[in-house]
């Protein structure tokens, strides 16, 4: 396994949900990633976003590592869930929601 | 032929849609810069760079949601190397619930 593939494994089984996006949580830097961005904050889940824009051989690495070829790519408890089109499907069904608290993920908001 | 028709085409063939709809939204991103991305410079929003498929065929019925965009990204796989930079599926089984 390569040094970049080892460093995504980790994030992404380390961390209960996490995003990787362009740009930061804060301050995205694309509008696919922002969209996954704002849901994430509007249900209230805590996750960590992992900058694709750091390095090329991350944003290359988290394309291979998942054989998705777009940015951003949500995984929760180490499963890849999906981009910007699957995660907003999913809020829109109120699948997002029932998806986190069953795999454990506590969400504070959904106001 | 244009990417789009390429795309077009494409789809037709693998999918049978009743319904397919390509969007060109290459002009919705002008002027977006991709900081140290692999893209250099500013798109200038004329190209063939952002494109939305909406697609409505039986092959995606009994499919997950993941598989679905799987099989449009790798029937489109040779299109995203080629320069689309962003492929927006909405896919679609007849019967199901669409907004287009």
């Amino acid at each position: 396994m390569s040094g970049i593939n080892d460093y995504i494994d980790n994030e992404v089984k380390g961390n209960d949900v996490v995003l990787f996006m362009k740009g930061t949580p804060g301050f995205p830097q694309c509008g696919f990633s922002g969209q996954v961005v704002q849901i994430l904050d509007y249900i209230g889940a805590d996750y960590k976003g992992v900058n694709v824009l750091d390095s090329a051989e991350l944003r290359q690495g988290i394309k291979d590592y998942s054989n998705w070829p777009t940015i951003p790519q949500l995984y929760v408890k180490g499963e890849f869930v999906g981009g910007c089109d699957i995660v907003r499907e999913m809020f829109q069904a109120g699948e997002l929601q029932t998806f986190l608290v069953e795999k454990g993920v506590s969400v504070k908001g959904a106001a | 032929m244009s990417i789009q028709a390429t795309m077009e085409d494409k789809l037709n063939k693998a999918f049978s849609p009743e319904r397919l709809v390509i969007i060109n939204e290459s002009h919705l991103h002008a002027g977006h810069h991709h900081h140290g991305s692999d893209h250099h410079g500013a798109y200038d929003g004329t190209g063939e760079t952002h494109f939305r498929v909406r697609v409505v065929s039986s092959t995606f019925a009994g499919m997950s949601r993941i598989d679905r965009h799987r099989a449009v990204n790798e029937l489109l796989a040779d299109e995203l190397k080629a320069g689309v930079h962003a492929l927006a599926i909405e896919p679609a089984a007849p019967g199901e619930k669409i907004r287009w």
